[in-house]
């Protein structure tokens, strides 16, 4: 499964564009060796993708405890004492190399792309309704994964492939007791059927052993106590976002993916 | 007034003295709670049956203790005459009034900038003997304190805290002595287990978990690697008063994913071993994963049953081991009589004649990873698992269907360091459950289950009121019929559960007890 993509850039004067590679071609090696080193040492805890487990999230923009490259490696070297985060017995490269691989997790490189982002907008507004279940600056729906910091955390490969193959990469974790949070965030598709022969379905919003909630499509919470459905299939693997590949042109969905880079945090 | 004095005194002395007579005599109080297990057999059943499948659904919160400090709450109270014992984070133990939850004293320590530990600072909870606590800490000091006062009566040095050595067990009182192990299998500790005078706290035994030169076992180790390899004992055991025999299980060899460099069986890591209480000496040892390379301490919580196995009446030390598989040994002897996979195990063809493991090839953990189950957490891990003897049933928190990808990497010694050899990974796009399972004592085989939507570190708790009690990583407390595995009730504590549930009487009535995030739940039926 993709993860995390390297472009290089199309456009660029000369010495910005000498510049720019000499950087990325050690720092894509030192991230790759750190990730593979993450996936290692950290990842137990933390989630394949920094998803968070019985750890926190680390895909983010701002970590909390370790907002600079700085404050990170000095987490990564000695731990956080009195929580399960140990010290680490690394070197001082590793611990870099991870926490630049951290840091890339929630700070995707500007990438160039073709297409206009003004007109991806009203595309994703007017034509694609997009609006309809994902939010940007907490304005849209709670269906599908918040956008507000897409530009920052998926490269416009991935992301093109969302819009035309939605099941391509459907979230698969299960952190289910994260340290930060209890949700699962990974928008499972759910259906029921109640003992009295109601049927509901939506995207899942929690979950224990005794009870279920979920969204459905007019955004609506239902939570059922497990003893009162007669049927409980979750659709692993599904995604309920229809394709646009036959609904945008392929300016438009340039257009689009151009839009969503575009989006890089909270104004 | 002379009769009244002197019944007074008498209460006085009664309340004030937690003997080894009373603690070998349990089940005769029921409504105190003496030791980690609430018995030295280690069965965590309660005889008390107030609360029962009838009348369970109207149990309530009667209080809740909030603790100070944030982290890892896996505390077993102490329970005498009205009054709980309890640790908390990272130094601390208070007296709690069993009827409305208010502290009575405070105990607390400073703590060590040095302290060790793979997993944060949890404290599994006290021992007591007479009218002393007993405290082990994660700088490795045995700490006696004043039952009624929490004032410390004395202190001693179990290990050097800055080789990795850390205290997170319950000691067990026994006799005159209070037995204390360790953790640090990941800082490649040599593991031990000691025991001190309960009044003086001087050493009176110590048994190496990894023998030393000349010694029986040592040449199951590879050159030096004995003086790193581990085999912890960081979970309480249990004690048979009439063969006067300790059981206590020994953590993972170190380092845990990297076998390269120790080469053998080494021994006595992934054991159990039966140790006379009164010298240390050791009277015989079973190990459950040879040469582990899994993490797969064996350092669950052994019950002692009485039961028949092949027509023939048997003293049984019963274990659900983290490598997957549920034994009954010959307790006297060691023999290994019964085994059987107790969740999905993917590591073993099955076990022999003698209980040793018929490992499949290819399960070794590798550079590129090597996918297999159970997880690092292992089939089940050191929650407390209970037996009935109303059922006579064998009840555990069970994680099934989880694997993980095991990793193995070189790594040097370096005092005081993570020693691990490797990594781990969960698999994406599953969600394995927790199953608390029930298991028949002499044979394995699992009579009922009850799945938990995420698994956790919670322990049992069956009574005489037909109860089973279990925690959820979402954080519910619930119960089970014991018979059925049905629930029949349920309480949102708000945290997770991984501590071990007990019962007790608080003025003649009977209260469940369980912590969960970061307080102390305390219920009843009014």
């Amino acid at each position: 499964m993709p993860f995390r993509k390297y472009h290089q850039p199309a456009f660029l004067l000369l010495w910005t564009l000498l510049f720019l590679q000499t950087q990325r071609a050690s720092s894509a090696g030192e991230i790759a060796q750190g990730e593979r080193l993450f996936q290692t040492h950290c990842a137990g805890c933390h989630g394949l993708k920094g998803e968070g487990g019985s750890g926190p999230t680390l895909a983010t923009l701002a970590l909390t405890r370790a907002p600079t490259e700085e404050s990170l490696i000095k987490v990564i070297a000695e731990g956080i004492p009195g929580t399960e985060m140990p010290r680490s017995r690394l070197d001082k490269g590793q611990i870099k190399q991870i926490a630049d691989f951290v840091r890339s997790l929630g700070q995707l490189a500007s990438e160039r792309v073709p297409g206009d982002p003004m007109r991806g907008k009203e595309l994703y507004l007017e034509k694609g309704a997009c609006e309809r279940c994902h939010a940007i600056n907490g304005r849209g729906g709670a269906l599908g994964p918040d956008l507000t910091e897409i530009g920052l955390r998926r490269g416009a490969r991935h992301l093109r492939e969302s819009l035309t193959d939605p099941e391509a990469d459907v979230p698969k974790s299960f952190s289910v007791f994260r340290g930060d949070s209890s949700l699962p965030e990974n928008f499972l598709q759910v259906r029921v059927v109640t003992k009295d022969g109601r049927r509901f379905r939506g995207a899942r919003v929690n979950e224990d052993t005794f009870s279920i909630q979920f969204r459905d499509a007019a955004s609506r919470i239902h939570s059922f106590f497990k003893s009162d459905l007669a049927e409980l299939h979750k659709d692993w693997g599904k995604s309920s976002m229809p394709s646009y590949r036959d609904l945008f042109s392929k300016e438009e969905l340039d257009d689009v993916v151009a839009y969503l880079i575009s989006l890089r945090g909270a104004k | 007034m002379k009769p009244i004095i002197l019944s007074l005194l008498f209460t006085q002395i009664a309340l004030g003295q937690v003997s080894y007579e009373r603690i070998r005599r349990a089940e005769a109080e029921p409504g105190n709670w003496l030791t980690y297990s609430g018995n030295y057999q280690g069965h965590r059943h309660s005889p008390l049956k107030e609360i029962n499948t009838i009348n369970v659904s109207r149990l309530k919160p009667v209080w809740i203790y909030q603790m100070r400090d944030p982290g890892k709450v896996q505390t077993t109270p102490i329970v005498v005459d009205g009054i709980l014992y309890i640790t908390e984070k990272p130094h601390v133990v208070t007296a709690l009034d069993g009827k409305t939850g208010r502290p009575l004293w405070n105990y607390r320590r400073a703590v060590s900038p040095d302290i060790r530990g793979c997993c944060g600072q949890p404290n599994r909870g006290l021992a007591i003997l007479d009218d002393t606590l007993f405290l082990g800490t994660m700088d490795s000091r045995l700490v006696a304190l004043d039952m009624n006062t929490g004032k410390a009566r004395w202190e001693t040095t179990v290990a050097d805290l800055k080789l990795g050595y850390s205290i997170t067990v319950a000691p067990l009182a026994v006799k005159d002595k209070v037995v204390v192990g360790v953790a640090g299998g990941e800082f490649g500790i040599r593991g031990f287990l000691d025991a001190y005078d309960a009044k003086t706290g001087k050493l009176c035994w110590r048994i190496w978990t990894i023998p030393g030169p000349g010694e029986p076992g040592h040449d199951t180790w590879e050159g030096d690697s004995w003086k790193t390899g581990g085999a912890a004992t960081w979970v309480t055991g249990s004690y048979d008063p009439e063969l006067n025999l300790i059981y206590w299980g020994t953590g993972n060899p170190g380092p845990d994913w990297n076998g390269d460099d120790r080469e053998g069986d080494n021994l006595y890591s992934d054991c159990l071993l039966a140790i006379d209480a009164d010298t240390g000496k050791l009277k015989w040892y079973f190990q459950f994963t040879p040469h582990d390379v899994h993490d797969w301490d064996s350092n669950q919580t052994p019950a002692l049953i009485d039961g028949v196995v092949d027509g023939r009446m048997r003293k049984l030390v019963a274990q659900a081991n983290r490598n997957g598989f549920y034994y009954a040994l010959d307790r006297a002897t060691g023999e290994f009589l019964r085994g059987a996979p107790f969740i999905k195990q993917t590591w073993a063809k099955g076990l022999d004649a003698r209980g040793k493991p018929i490992r499949l090839p290819d399960t070794f953990p590798t550079e590129a990873g090597t996918v297999v189950y159970p997880g690092i957490g292992g089939g089940t891990n050191w929650q407390s698992p209970s037996w009935s003897p109303l059922t006579r049933l064998f009840y555990v928190m069970t994680q099934d269907g989880q694997a993980q990808t095991y990793f193995k990497m070189k790594e040097e010694y370096r005092p005081g360091e993570l020693f691990e050899g490797g990594g781990f990974r969960n698999l994406q796009g599953a969600e394995p459950p927790g199953v608390v399972k029930a298991l028949e004592a002499e044979t394995g085989k699992i009579r009922w289950e009850f799945k938990t939507h995420s698994y956790t570190n919670a322990g049992l708790l069956s009574t005489a009121g037909g109860l089973v009690f279990g925690g959820s990583g979402e954080g519910y407390f619930f119960a089970l019929d014991a018979e059925s595995g049905k629930p029949l009730w349920r309480f949102q504590t708000g945290g997770r559960v991984t501590a071990n549930p007990i019962s007790f009487l608080v003025d003649g009535k009977q209260h469940v007890a369980i912590a969960s995030g970061q307080a102390l739940f305390v219920f009843a039926i009014n």
